[in-house]
């Protein structure tokens, strides 16, 4: 299982970034970022398809979005979307929330990433900065377990309240293992 | 039992009230004003138009607060979606905004091929954006012609319900079907637009005009409609973004972000249209933007079918588009090619894409993180009604039953995008 984290660069994806006018935008976002929150923050830096994408630790998250958030120069006013993810190889990092904001001024697209293990699966809430944060996080709560400290009201929001696991983690599949009238075995291969 | 203790209570009041009356046996009104409604608006009930449920607290005809319970056409989508090869998850996405699908299924495509490193050829752009501009007057007719039915005016609803009905007819003539369409590929379009399929959109968009231009003139300046909502469910601009708004809603607040300006996809760079903004975001606002909307994609629609250029439908890409079915009979290449897209034998390449369209509601995101299988390794839904949504039990407090239904409608939440 590759982690995209660490993924080599196809040529469909460079050539995506040489089209993208926003190459050189990203990297004085990423200067301004640095000049902001410091170089020793950012991990992991890379433009998958032309989108500047940032990992850093769940200490800074409400730091660093409040501060973009309050930033006269890029003005990051919007969260277009957040989401859990999880990856069970990768060893007290199997867990994770993608945050992607907007600056709708500048027109600057900005994905953050956190890892964290899932025996502690605790983020801070971003409710007290953006509103939409609220169902958003109720729905990594429901799928991944993600626990969001601060949150007003941290309860399943798709799921029925006495379902008693995380379904989107990837230790539960789709399909019934224990079945046998349906196989994989000749289903792409 | 309950209507017992229920009937207990109510007698426990008209004691009291006898006692502060001085043995007075009818209570007057100010007795029983202490005491608040449990009302459940939902979950199947014909005003919401949809699935869920609101749990609302009045104090006689005033709301004080609402609670909203979603969730119960929940089909765990991005759950099924790690189990299926792209051309699979394509239904998955009809089945969101189910008024206006064919926005979804190429929103969807346009992910695949970005990640794929596709291009689409200019016709097959195009052809796009006519398809989708129609989806989009479809998914605006309705939502403003429930919003009328809501408020006591069925007529209206009755007119642009032909005109769905024909645009419908369109879909069917493109593509066979007419809900949950399939007209769109990885690389294209399935097949190129029939000469029926043209004369039926010529037609139509020399008919609408004049039916639209009706449909406003009952509703735009109608003193009945306006009572109801102007000053209805306002939102200020400000709150509107920190709650994520996007599309109709957000731009009824006065901000003009629209991601086929913004973000151009599928050749929108193309085409002169105006982005029509409202001023306080209320629903009297809402349904003005979504009905210049219209006239909007009507523009984009006539300048597409003028300049639609000749060529082919899709891109040269065998290994990502799948061959239409004539080819698959006659044609060994295509038939191996059918066979190992269905069979999912083509791997993605690794990468993670973010790609957003328009959709009816606004920003319709697609998040897809590939690990270089056959299935995404995670595909998340940046579903705008569900974005939205929340500030739904905020927009109703200090409102009436009647103001709530027709700020919900107005908003078109739609439950197959707000659970997905």
């Amino acid at each position: 299982m590759a982690d995209p984290t660490k993924e080599e660069s196809t040529a469909a994806q460079d050539t995506a970034v040489a089209q993208d006018p926003a190459a050189k935008q990203n990297a004085q976002v990423l200067a301004l970022l640095h000049s902001l929150f410091g170089e020793a923050t950012f991990t992991d830096v890379h433009e998958p398809y032309g989108l500047l994408t940032v990992t850093t630790k769940r200490e800074h998250i409400h730091h660093i979005v409040a501060g973009l958030q309050q930033d006269e120069t890029l003005k990051f006013h919007f969260l277009t979307t957040m989401c859990g993810i999880n990856y069970p190889e990768n060893l007290n990092q199997e867990l994770g929330m993608i945050y992607h904001l907007h600056s709708l001024v500048h027109n600057i697209r900005l994905r953050i990433k956190i890892f964290f293990p899932l025996a502690d699966p605790v983020v801070p809430t971003l409710t007290d900065l953006y509103a939409t944060a609220n169902w958003m996080e109720r729905e990594a709560y429901d799928f991944f377990g993600i626990i969001f400290t601060g949150h007003p009201n941290l309860r399943r929001i798709l799921n029925v309240e006495d379902m008693d696991y995380h379904p989107m983690r990837r230790q539960y599949p789709l399909e019934d293992g224990t079945r046998e009238d349906k196989t994989d075995l000749f289903f792409g291969r | 039992m309950a209507v017992n203790d229920a009937l207990a209570g109510t007698h426990k009041i008209i004691e009291e009230a006898k006692e502060q009356q001085g043995g007075q046996l009818v209570p007057t009104l100010n007795d029983f004003s202490q005491e608040l409604t449990t009302l459940n608006l939902g979950p199947t009930h014909p005003a919401t138009h949809g699935i869920f449920q609101n749990i609302l607290q009045m104090d006689g005809e005033r709301i004080i607060s609402g609670v909203p319970t979603i969730g119960y056409i929940h089909r765990a989508f991005e759950k099924i979606a790690e189990r299926r090869p792209f051309y699979q998850i394509t239904p998955l996405t009809d089945r969101m905004n189910y008024c206006s699908s064919p926005i979804n299924n190429m929103g969807w495509h346009m992910t695949v091929e970005k990640l794929l490193g596709v291009t689409v050829p200019k016709r097959a752009q195009y052809m796009r954006v006519i398809m989708m501009e129609l989806a989009r007057i479809a998914d605006h007719l309705i939502c403003n012609s429930i919003l009328g039915v809501d408020t006591g005016a069925f007529t209206g609803f009755l007119y642009v319900f032909q005109e769905r009905e024909k645009i419908y007819e369109i879909y069917e003539e493109v593509c066979g079907s007419r809900l949950t369409t399939n007209m769109g590929r990885v690389g294209g379009m399935e097949r190129d637009f029939s000469p029926v399929a043209l004369d039926k959109l010529r037609k139509w968009l020399k008919e609408f005009p004049a039916v639209m231009k009706e449909f406003e003139a009952m509703f735009n300046r109608n003193r009945i409609f306006m009572d109801r909502v102007v000053n209805v469910g306002p939102i200020t601009a400000e709150k509107a973004l920190n709650y994520g708004f996007t599309g109709p809603n957000l731009r009824a607040a006065g901000v003009d972000y629209d991601v086929r300006v913004m973000n151009p996809y599928s050749s929108y760079e193309d085409f002169e249209f105006d982005i029509p903004v409202g001023t306080n975001g209320d629903t009297y606002d809402r349904f003005l933007v979504r009905n210049e909307e219209i006239w909007q994609s009507l523009r984009i629609i006539n300048q597409a079918l003028d300049k639609l250029p000749d060529g082919p439908f899709h891109a040269d890409a065998p290994h990502y588009y799948l061959p239409p079915k004539q080819a698959v009979y006659k044609n060994m290449e295509a038939l191996i090619y059918h066979f190992k897209i269905i069979m999912g034998e083509i791997d993605a390449p690794v990468g993670e894409v973010y790609h957003s369209v328009e959709g009816g509601n606004g920003e319709l995101g697609f998040y897809l993180i590939s690990d270089g299988g056959r299935t995404p390794y995670r595909l998340h839904f940046r579903r705008p009604c569900f974005i939205y949504y929340q500030a739904y039990s905020e927009m109703v407090v200090g409102t009436s039953l009647s103001d709530a239904i027709v700020i919900l409608s107005s908003m078109n939440v739609i439950a197959g995008e707000l659970d997905a």
